[in-house]
């Protein structure tokens, strides 16, 4: 083990004193890393000097269980477990790829869902990844709220398809189950009941003096640095880069609606700061509840399950499919050697991504500050290890 | 810029590079380069004025059965919005292939994944080790012929 | 012993045993630590949650295993994660109890068949008391597990040795 450096410094009182830099670990079970993470942190008293993430403490082996299933559509399941906070999300983004490879197109009705299920999903992942936020950073109350309003969309989600948490819901070409009959009432009455929600969170949490005096100003990630980290979601778009894929690499019908991704701009520090990153979060949401809204309105009668191909069976080839997941750009890169179970699927995840920057944006800071540095990346470790 | 349009750019600058490209007859084209290439490529790609290709969307590795092993990097450009697919294959007793976590700081972390779980080995890495298996695993498990071991450190593997 | 309240009838004295104290007083506050590893983490901080709240049964979530009596292991358990379960295990102080949630903790869930970094079942490195299957669990479930546990300790006597 190599020797750490150790430096003579002055007291006040002008004694020198041999000073020595320390290896913490905040090892793979600790009540803010957000699962099993482990960072090894080197510091210097309280003032951290380097940052060494360590994963795969849930590392499940997805990529080899979708190369050995016998069927394209039974990759779905695993799929939904690598983001369990967002799972919609991640079965769209596999479900898209493959079909862009086998080149089929879903009907009207099953593209309006797919977008209701999954903006309803980015609603109650920003709920929990907000509420632990706050339960990070040291307020209890919101949590409770957040995970209150969270229930009613798990509600929504349990008419729908029977499951709260883990659906396979969307299938290669369809969906599994249509709307339950009195689901558009109560998905509208639900974005009836949230919209005034969102300002209760602003006064409880957001513009509270002392989670403002814990975020503003730590782990201000710059722009370009996001950029050649490859960071995307809310990550990126806190740093003030107006990027969003939905508008900007279009998939399925998010053009008919009409809805702003939302840009952190340095309001209470300096801009790409944690507090910027949670508000996009909080803005996102009532974006979303718009596009909900909208998408109940136009929803088309017809099918959901006629274009679900009965043999799975696409051309050799690949194809990389991203799309926007609650925590940034979800991508599915699938290999078919022309027989029915693929080849070689990697999932490109956006945590594993948004991790690698840590070490960047947290040189000088407070131990105090690595957690909500963390918290503010919103990490899923299910996804960062797939 | 068009598919065809980079592709040219390419093939001009780098004439003796490039070794396959296929736009037509595919749902995403893609052109396949040399290993010895790659770091020139990767800091054109970057730094040129028409092409300006600063996000590394993805970086996988492959087993491609044959004895080969291979990289695919996925990669757009934030500014112009267009996209650009690279292949790489190297066989598989000496799967060496230059890094580009240097250019692309994303890269680092893919890298390091592709290395722990295919075995290509990327020269000038800063920093090579194992990323998601324990540091004393033996073998690659993302090979087509990966046998899962009996034991680890006295824990039974299979079911 | 029921609810306590409804002993008291004339005086304010309760006849009861050692035994049914002291397991009246374990099942009543058992402290789990917090160690959500995946899936079934979310649904067990849902557990915890107003809905289905937790703290009617007097638990509430420890950071430390010095301070905790029970471990509910929530989610997969791989093969680079089963030291430090043991580690933690060995941390908490008698009388600890371990339940296994969901399928992942059980036998290794959907993963039995080709991960090659999952442990199958975390009874392979750590003494099991309850099972609770589902992959989540619904938080019913989980409560239904706890409810077990507690049921468990109530049976439990001071001269028989415990796990």
């Amino acid at each position: 083990m190599t020797e750490l450096p150790t430096t003579q410094t002055k007291t006040s009182t002008g004694r020198s004193v041999r000073t020595e830099e320390m290896v913490l670990n905040m090892g793979p079970q600790h009540p803010s890393t957000h699962g099993v993470l482990r960072l090894e942190l080197v510091v210097d008293g309280e003032i951290v000097i380097d940052v060494i993430p360590h994963i795969g403490y849930l590392h499940r082996c997805f990529e080899k269980h979708a190369e050995k299933m016998t069927n394209y559509q039974q990759v779905i399941p695993y799929v939904d477990r690598m983001d369990y906070c967002a799972a919609m999300n991640m079965d769209f983004g596999y479900v898209l790829a493959v079909e862009k490879l086998l080149g089929i197109k879903v009907p009207e009705r099953v593209e309006y869902i797919r977008v209701i299920m999954a903006e309803l999903q980015r609603i109650a992942s920003h709920l929990i990844a907000a509420g632990t936020y706050g339960l990070d950073i040291g307020a209890f109350t919101p949590f409770l709220y957040m995970f209150r309003d969270r229930e009613r969309i798990l509600d929504l989600f349990e008419m729908t398809c029977g499951a709260r948490l883990l659906y396979n819901y969307m299938w290669i070409g369809g969906l599994s189950h249509d709307l339950s009959p009195g689901f558009i009432d109560k998905a509208k009455d639900f974005c009836k009941y949230f919209r005034p929600k969102i300002k209760e969170y602003n006064d409880l949490l957001s513009y509270n003096e002392i989670f403002i005096k814990r975020t503003a100003n730590v782990g201000v990630l710059p722009a370009d640095v996001a950029i050649a980290y490859a960071c995307s979601g809310p990550v990126l778009r806190g740093s003030g880069v107006n990027f969003d894929l939905r508008r900007d690499d279009p998939y399925s019908i998010y053009h008919r609606f009409e809805w702003e991704p939302q840009v952190g701009m340095g309001e209470m520090g300096k801009v790409g700061d944690c507090w910027d990153r949670y508000m996009v979060r909080i803005r996102e949401m009532e974006q979303s509840t718009n596009i909900v809204e909208q998408a109940l309105n136009q929803i088309p009668d017809g099918e959901v399950t006629s274009a679900i191909p009965k043999r799975i069976r696409p051309n050799p080839g690949d194809v990389y499919v991203r799309t926007e997941s609650a925590r940034g750009e979800i991508g599915f890169y699938v290999v078919s050697d022309g027989s029915g179970s693929p080849y070689r699927v990697k999932g490109r995840s956006p945590c594993f991504v948004n991790l690698s920057v840590i070490p960047e944006i947290s040189r000088g800071h407070m131990i105090a500050d690595i957690v909500a540095i963390a918290g503010s990346l919103d990490i899923v470790l299910g996804e960062v290890d797939r | 810029m068009t598919p065809q349009e980079i592709s040219d750019k390419l093939k001009t600058q780098f004439p003796d590079s490039i070794l396959e490209i296929k736009i037509e007859g595919v749902v995403d084209p893609y052109i396949k380069v040399a290993p010895e290439y790659l770091k020139d490529i990767s800091v054109y790609l970057r730094d040129n004025v028409d092409l300006q290709f600063d996000y590394l969307m993805c970086l996988s590795g492959m087993d491609y059965g044959k004895g080969t092993l291979g990289v695919v990097y996925n990669i757009f450009s934030m500014k112009k919005k267009h996209k650009v697919n690279l292949k790489i294959e190297v066989p598989k007793d000496k799967a060496e292939v230059p890094s580009v976590a240097l250019v692309w700081q994303t890269a680092n972390w893919h890298e390091r994944e592709a290395y722990d779980l295919v075995g290509i080995k990327f020269l000038d890495h800063p920093d090579l080790r194992r990323i998601m298996m324990p540091d004393d695993w033996e073998g690659h498990p993302l090979q087509k012929d990966y046998k899962v071991p009996e034991l680890y450190q006295g824990m039974k593997v299979p079911y | 012993m029921g609810l306590l309240d409804k002993q008291f009838n004339n005086s304010n004295v309760i006849i009861t045993s050692m035994d049914n104290l002291l397991n009246w007083a374990r099942l009543s506050s058992m402290w789990p630590m917090q160690f959500g590893l995946a899936c079934c983490a979310i649904e067990m901080m849902a557990t915890g949650a107003s809905h289905y709240d937790l703290d009617r049964f007097g638990i509430f979530f420890r950071a430390t295993p010095r301070q905790a009596d029970v471990m509910i292991v929530a989610g997969t358990v791989t093969l680079k994660m089963a030291s430090r379960i043991r580690k933690l295990y060995d941390q908490m102080a008698e009388p600890r109890y371990v339940l296994s949630m969901g399928s992942c903790a059980n036998c290794g869930g959907p993963y039995w068949e080709h991960g090659y970094h999952v442990l199958k079942g975390v009874d392979r490195v750590v003494p099991v008391d309850v099972y609770v299957p589902g992959c989540p669990p619904r938080p019913e479930a989980l409560l239904e597990g706890i409810m077990k546990l507690q049921e468990k300790i109530r049976s439990e006597s001071l001269v028989k040795k415990t796990a």
